[in-house]
């Protein structure tokens, strides 16, 4: 079934703008329910110490509070749920200490949760949950994950042993690694820091809770990636209420980028409360609040080893890392270092013989989970960096270097998908063409002229490569939950034709800036044969929509766009049938292109407008169907898919100061089939902005105290504007041989490109210049690229 | 304590007793309850509550309601005319300059007063008055394209 009036593929202008740009976009913190009270916590200043006493008896005698509650009150409840669970090397199930609500015995990071106060204004709220006297005895704090595994170190849970959640191992067995890399002609290696990073959606999260006595229903507005994941771990895992007396809706979400598809405690607490108090409950962080809360990303240490023959090809790869998880679990956290980063230490090359070691730790930090990439840019950003710092090291091109051991082309329908050492199937690649096509751009053949030109001009100008590879599309249910999942990761999709032919497509994919409510309507507008206007996305209401599972890993449109792609195909088997019967022809012989349904090499045909009305007004019918226009679908996909590309970044150093500033950035994606260029490319720059914002601007930083020293916009960079030049992009196309759109989705390549090349760009300015520096600390901040020249 | 104040918002005379310490961007989120403009942080860096006070893109977290008083306001809600987008609204949309749509007020409000006084910016120009206003989707490429194009249209339409 193929597209039939051009819809697919069209960079059509998106329909939810309209709100946006009016000021009339819903999101959580916008909407007003009659007799709204506000929540305030009262949070630790310490990032460990023992509670020894709380005194709420101030507080409550405050103007305006409703209630206050504290650890005490909440012991009996669950804590929230860690959905991914991965074993030890030897077998043992990893370390997951409780998560509570709120904290009643000893605090693990600062910003921990105290007491929750609901008053009838914010500030009254706040001003009470300020009047709460806790009293705390300070403990000695970790934060460093490779030093929080040392004998001696103080312990973020007491039986948590060394702090260690598990230990993992993936690839091939080790001894064959190390042989092969003792055997080595030339070994590259490189120890460096994955720093720690701060998602910044600009929406804070926002909660706002209601509960109906006479229906006995909950209600809770989040600002959430994955409404029904929510209601799943909420109703089941925490608060023990009744599934279908839970009613939860992600109405507009100003961006997520991974930080919101977690389940966090103030969500359970609001939902409890508000039945509690008999009133509806908001709670929206502050900004420093979301800086301490919502769960960060990478803060890997890690030492890599690229192993080389006399002709410059790979043959092995060593990697040992510690991954930091933060002071508690939080939803995907365990999967993030292992199975969306081991596995991809394949990268694009041939590489026989790899072996990652992995200690997850438990430091009194921040949670970390998954943020735009989730495993994989720390995976590429390993790979890239070894790989271009090898031909530095050994007066090899980068680009010819990485031509030499790229895995050779597969489309993976003639040629089979390509078995990684590292557990997975590719599904279709072709990486040979996405370099060729940047180093086009670029004008590679010019390009060490100008750097040499430059350096004589007293600048250093540096080119850096990164040929990346992604799993996304999240994924196979059997393959997770083999993997430790705890939940199926297929897709739903179900689309209600009216009886006027109008369509109503509900999905369980979920929009926070990725325009679903376009592209979505034009896969069924396309495919329908029908026009854009007559098709309504629904997303993001768990009353809506049958079920789902959100939006992350950049699976929408494989996944859930599949899922609505099998329901169409089922409308299309249907309305064939009414229409065989009601054109007195057999089934098989009709054809639906247009928008119309034809007997074969006749002109007789009825429109799609005309089957609907059939379907809801039966009167003339085949008689063994079922009246009605609705499929609901479960999209299970084969595989992850793999999208690829090229990223190349240009820089100049200032010889004097240090400064970087990034001239170019080249960006050759390969996500397979595109349904709208327009919003690829915007996902591609806002992707690509992140990683560079690693690369040179942002980090966490953690004193030796466990205080976040950078916790505002006044201290944490974020790129803006003046940082940025403008972006060259272009496509290649690769179609995914295992879903039906051919797509393999685009939310988080840039980021995973892009970081890698910054730095290896720096690098390369740098040795040009007779600094041969293997590594610089992201990020790359003037003052550390001086000293690097400095020696 | 009270205070009165009296604010004339997209067109319309408000008056309201309100807390000495009530900021703006609340006054017109709460009580006016025109939320286009958003709170993205709370030290006046990400510019998602600017709105324009006396025609002058102001962050509305940075004054008090108490301070408005007096003021002319334009909110994202009050820049069309007539149900007519205003030409950087429509140069938005055409360029994809937003996706999550939650900086999108600000930076819409921003660039208004920017092209004000530059009604002919470069691209360098555009960069720094956005210096202001954080973006986390968009990368601000198509922000940049989409403000250039508007300049474009609103020069076009002032020759006609």
């Amino acid at each position: 079934m193929s597209a039939t009036n051009g819809i697919i593929g069209q960079s059509v202008k998106r329909v939810e703008d309209k709100r946006f740009i009016t000021g009339k976009g819903r999101y959580t913190d916008d909407i007003i329910l009659p007799g709204q009270t506000y929540a305030s916590f009262t949070r630790s200043p310490h990032a460990h110490a023992k509670i020894i006493s709380v005194n709420v008896q101030a507080a409550k005698a405050m103007p305006g509070v409703v209630a206050i509650y504290t650890g005490a009150d909440v012991a009996g409840l669950n804590g929230v749920p860690c959905g991914w669970q991965v074993n030890f090397k030897n077998g043992d199930t990893m370390k997951e200490p409780k998560h509570p609500l709120l904290v009643a015995d000893k605090v693990r990071h600062v910003g921990d949760p105290v007491a929750i106060v609901i008053a009838e204004t914010r500030e009254q709220a706040v001003d009470a949950a300020e009047a709460i006297v806790v009293d705390y005895e300070e403990l000695a704090v970790t934060v460093n994950a490779a030093e929080a595994v040392k004998p001696g170190t103080p312990l973020v849970h007491d039986d948590v042993p060394n702090n260690i959640c598990f230990d993992w191992e993936l690839g091939n067995p080790k001894e064959e690694v190390d042989q092969a890399i003792s055997e080595a002609a030339h070994v590259t290696t490189l120890e460096f820091v994955n720093q720690r990073l701060v998602p910044s959606a600009i929406e804070p999260r926002s909660y706002i809770s209601s509960y109906d006595a006479t229906s006995e229903k909950y209600t809770l507005y989040t600002s959430t990636q994955a409404p029904h994941l929510i209601r799943l771990l909420m109703s089941a895992f925490v608060l023990g209420l009744p599934e279908h007396k839970v009613h939860v809706v992600g109405p507009d979400v100003g961006g997520g980028f991974g930080s919101k598809c977690f389940h966090y405690t103030e969500e359970a607490l609001v939902t409890w409360v508000t039945k509690k108090i008999g009133r509806p409950v908001k709670w929206t962080a502050e900004r420093h609040e979301s800086f301490l809360l919502d769960a960060h990303g990478r803060d890997h240490i890690t030492k890599a080893e690229m192993g080389f023959d006399n002709d410059g090809k790979i043959v092995a790869l060593r990697v040992k890392t510690f991954a930091n998880l933060g002071a508690y679990l939080s939803t995907f956290s365990t999967c993030v270092p292992t199975y969306l980063h081991g596995t991809l230490l394949q990268g694009l090359y041939t590489t026989p013989k790899i072996n990652i070691q992995l200690t997850a730790v438990f430091t009194n930090t921040t949670p970390v989970d998954a943020y735009r990439g989730a495993g994989r840019p720390e995976a590429s950003y390993l790979l890239e960096r070894l790989i271009d710092l090898a031909a530095l090291e050994m007066g090899r091109d980068p680009a010819e270097l990485r031509f030499k051991n790229f895995i050779p082309p597969f489309d993976g329908v003639n040629q089979p998908g390509y078995q990684t050492q590292v557990a997975l199937q590719y599904d279709s690649g072709n990486y040979h063409g996405v370099l060729t096509k940047g180093l086009e751009m670029l004008c590679y053949s010019n390009f060490r002229e100008e750097q040499k030109k430059a350096s004589q001009n007293g600048k250093l100008l540096g080119v850096g490569f990164s040929t990346y590879i992604e799993a996304c599309g999240i994924a196979p249910s059997a393959v997770a939950g083999a993997l430790g999942a705890r939940a199926g990761l297929y897709e739903v999709g179900q689309v209600r034709v009216q009886p006027t032919g109008k369509v109503s497509v509900f999905t369980g994919s979920h929009s926070h800036g990725q325009g679903h409510e376009t592209t979505f309507a034009q896969v069924v507008a396309g495919k329908l044969g029908i026009a854009m206007e007559d098709v309504e996305i629904i997303h993001g209401d768990s009353d809506s929509v049958a079920f789902g599972m959100g939006s992350y890993g950049s699976r929408s449109i494989a996944v859930g766009g599949s899922a609505i792609v099998k329901s169409i195909e089922k409308i299309v088997e249907k309305g064939k049938k009414i229409a065989a019967h009601k054109l007195e022809a057999n089934a098989d012989d009709i054809d639906f292109a247009n928008g119309k349904f034809t007997v074969k090499g006749t002109d007789k045909s009825l429109s799609f407008g005309d089957i609907a009305l059939t379907a809801y007004v039966p009167h003339v019918y085949p008689k063994d169907l079922e009246p009605g226009l609705d499929f609901s679908s479960f999209y299970d996909p084969a595989n992850f898919t793999y999208p690829f590309g090229c990223h190349i970044a240009v820089v100049e150093v200032d010889k004097e100061t240090g400064e970087v500033k990034l001239r170019r950035f080249i960006a050759v994606d390969d996500v397979g089939n595109i349904i709208n260029p327009m919003i690829v490319e915007g996902q591609i720059h806002g992707g690509v902005v992140q990683g560079i914002g690693q690369a040179l601007f942002e980090g966490a930083e953690y004193n030796e105290y466990g205080q976040l020293t950078n916790g505002s916009y006044m201290d944490y960079c974020i790129p803006r504007a003046d940082d940025l030049p403008m972006f060259e992009t272009a496509n290649q196309v690769t179609p995914c041989p295992h879903n039906p759109l051919g797509v393999k989705g685009a939310g988080e390549a840039g980021a995973i490109g892009s970081t890698p090349a910054v730095v290896n760009a720096v690098i390369d300015a740098l040795w040009s210049g007779g600094h041969k520096v293997k590594d610089i600390r992201m990020p790359l901040t003037s003052e550390r690229v001086w000293k690097a020249m400095q020696g | 304590m009270s205070i009165k104040i009296q604010v004339k918002v997209n067109g319309v005379e408000y008056s309201h007793e309100v807390e000495p310490r009530l900021l703006l961007v609340h006054y017109l989120r709460d009580v006016l309850r025109l939320t286009g403009s958003h709170i993205g942080c709370d030290t006046s860096v990400c510019g998602a509550c600017t709105i324009h006070v006396n025609n002058k893109a102001t962050k509305s977290c940075t004054m008090l309601a108490v301070q408005a008083d007096g003021c002319e306001i334009t909110t994202i809600e009050g820049l069309a005319t007539n149900g007519e987008l205003h030409p950087l609204q429509e140069a938005f949309r055409e360029n994809h300059g937003l996706q999550c749509g939650f900086c999108t007020p600000g930076i819409i409000m921003t660039a208004v007063d920017f092209l004000q006084d530059f009604p002919d910016p470069s691209e360098e120009d555009i960069r720094q008055a956005l210096k202001g206003n954080l973006c986390r989707c968009t990368g601000y490429h198509n922000i940049v394209k989409s403000i250039k194009h508007a300049a474009e249209k609103m020069k076009e339409e002032v020759a006609v």
